[in-house]
């Protein structure tokens, strides 16, 4: 594999745009990122879209009918959660692969206010035979919680410290103006709003909502060509994995194991350990997730992340943290549009990596490692270490 | 002909999964691959933990497990009474099942959620819904072991 490099990155805010389509919020992180390239839609040789709720509308097409028809390529994938980080996989492996030099990756989504995702359907074309409250819930809050409840049963972590998680994603999204919400809460507020599936509140849960998030990759002799100089982070990792079969697997989705698997390999990829890393941002879908993934990534030791918390972890250097995650607030906060959500946090990586003026207010310090997790349910893991 | 007059009569209870059997008494079954792994699908093509192609011997597979995980729902989709426990059961043939725990108190299991961890429970069957063709459908539950 040839090296590949992110040269631009572009992102709209995250929240609702119900006066937009899902190819023009495309279309918009799209200009931007190409801009932030120094290049045209001309330019590009290869186009990966990443979109879930219409993946059969050819939504990549739609947003090149928007931004510039030039008859490349076009590839459209879906992925659940991790649609946009294999959006972002598939234009990395074009050009490391020596066929393209140039590609666009670009996430959308427009989920409006859409309510609770996640239940099987399973072809039932009778509703008398959902299973959805009948056996159990395949909810997304309630196979997420139950992932906290494990560890709780494991580890004897308590609410308190899942709690925790949810006001420091929040503290770290009022820094950001990509973020959907950026209201601080107290540890009172999120451990008294409203039960969703215990033990994650709704302050636990992350939002539904619109946005989109571009990146342009190129290779080394592209970067040398186009780069001006300017320094660029490298793509030092791209590792997809599937749910490996685990005793309840196909009962209950084992979150973690594919998400184990994946870190192994892509810190063996990039030649580092989790200490390298000076930020990553995670898959916290609901605060129990982020809870097992510090584990799951090895940012602390298993049966430790509520101690990792206790002591600061996870939270931004400026609020006393040591290694930060989810500095943009995360999904919790910042939003969670499914297709968006994985070439988003390729753009906050690169922003801290590069001092870009969009991760100003938030920016950590001394970045030379960022790491990006994406975890969609059914079951695939990305994970994406970007390095300068 | 006979066959076809058969399902337009056939008046009875359906299950609401085709590992839910009703007859003598309910019960679940799996598909047992020779590697051990058990299946909640009757019909299963091939194991996905060893490779093996099925077809796989079908088990009975017992009314007693125990408690691995739950949530308490509290939010869920129109018509659906919330609160209600939701848990991951294990059996002892090595297969979990998904369901509703009953004659649980959903605060109580908030509050002392390690008192439901391992719980003995046994399955008890209900009618969930009637179905287009006006079946009964239906469901099964756990409930703490009653002696």
């Amino acid at each position: 594999m040839r090296n590949v490099y992110v040269l631009g990155t572009g992102m709209i805010k995250f929240g609702r745009y119900p006066d937009r389509t899902v190819p023009q919020l495309g279309a918009e992180a799209a200009i931007i990122a190409l801009k932030d390239a120094g290049l045209s839609i001309k330019d590009i040789e290869f186009f990966v879209s990443g979109n879930l709720l219409q993946a059969s509308a050819m939504v990549g097409q739609r947003i090149l009918q928007q931004i510039g028809q030039t008859g490349i390529p076009v590839v459209n994938v879906t992925n659940a959660c991790a649609t946009g980080s294999t959006a972002v996989r598939e234009a990395y492996m074009a050009i490391g692969s020596g066929m393209y030099d140039i590609a666009l990756a670009v996430g959308c989504e427009q989920m409006g206010k859409a309510g609770l995702l996640g239940a099987n359907r399973d072809g039932v074309t009778d509703p008398a035979y959902n299973t959805e409250g009948k056996l159990g819930s395949g909810l997304m809050p309630a196979v997420f919680g139950q992932a906290g409840i494990e560890h709780m049963r494991k580890y004897g972590t308590t609410l308190e410290h899942m709690a925790k998680i949810s006001v420091k994603s929040h503290q770290h999204a009022t820094k950001n103006p990509f973020s959907q919400y950026r209201n601080e809460v107290t540890l009172g507020d999120v451990m008294q709003s409203r039960m969703i599936a215990y033990p994650n509140t709704l302050y636990m849960c992350c939002p539904t909502g619109d946005g989109a998030a571009a990146a342009v990759l190129v290779s080394e002799d592209k970067l040398r060509q186009l780069a001006a100089g300017r320094k660029r982070p490298k793509i030092a990792a791209s590792v997809l994995t599937s749910d490996p079969w685990t005793e309840r697997d196909l009962t209950w989705p084992d979150v973690s194991t594919l998400t184990r698997s994946a870190a192994k390999q892509a810190y063996e990829t990039a030649g580092i350990g989790p200490k390298d890393v000076s930020l990553t941002e995670l898959h916290d879908c609901f605060a129990t997730a982020e809870l097992v993934h510090y584990e799951n990534l090895q940012l602390c030791g298993d049966g430790e992340a509520a101690k990792f918390i206790e002591e600061g972890g996870g939270k931004h250097p400026d609020l006393g943290g040591h290694a930060p995650v989810n500095v943009s607030g995360g999904l919790l906060s910042k939003g969670h549009p499914l297709g968006a959500t994985g070439v988003a946090n390729i753009c906050e990586v690169t922003w801290h990596l590069t001092r870009d003026d969009r991760a100003k207010e938030r920016q950590v310090p001394d970045a030379k490692v960022g790491m990006a997790h994406v975890i969609g349910l059914g079951s695939a893991c990305t994970i994406h270490i970007l390095t300068m | 002909m006979a066959q076809e007059a058969q399902i337009v009569t056939d008046s009875g209870p359906r299950p609401i999964v085709p590992y839910l059997k009703l007859e003598p008494k309910p019960h679940l079954i799996g598909s047992k691959c020779a590697c051990g792994a058990v299946y909640l699908d009757p019909k299963r093509v091939a194991c996905s933990k060893c490779g093996a192609s099925g077809p796989f011997p079908t088990v009975d597979l017992s009314e007693r497990g125990k408690v691995y995980v739950f949530s308490v729902i509290h939010q869920s989709f129109p018509g659906i009474k919330t609160p209600y426990v939701t848990a991951i059961v294990d059996l002892p043939e090595g297969v979990s099942v998904r369901t509703n725990l009953l004659d649980v108190d959903p605060e109580q299991a908030q509050k002392e959620p390690h008192k439901i961890f391992g719980m003995p429970v046994e399955m008890v069957t209900q009618v969930a819904s009637k179905d287009r063709e006006g079946h009964d459908v239906i469901a099964f539950s756990f409930r703490p072991t009653r002696n």
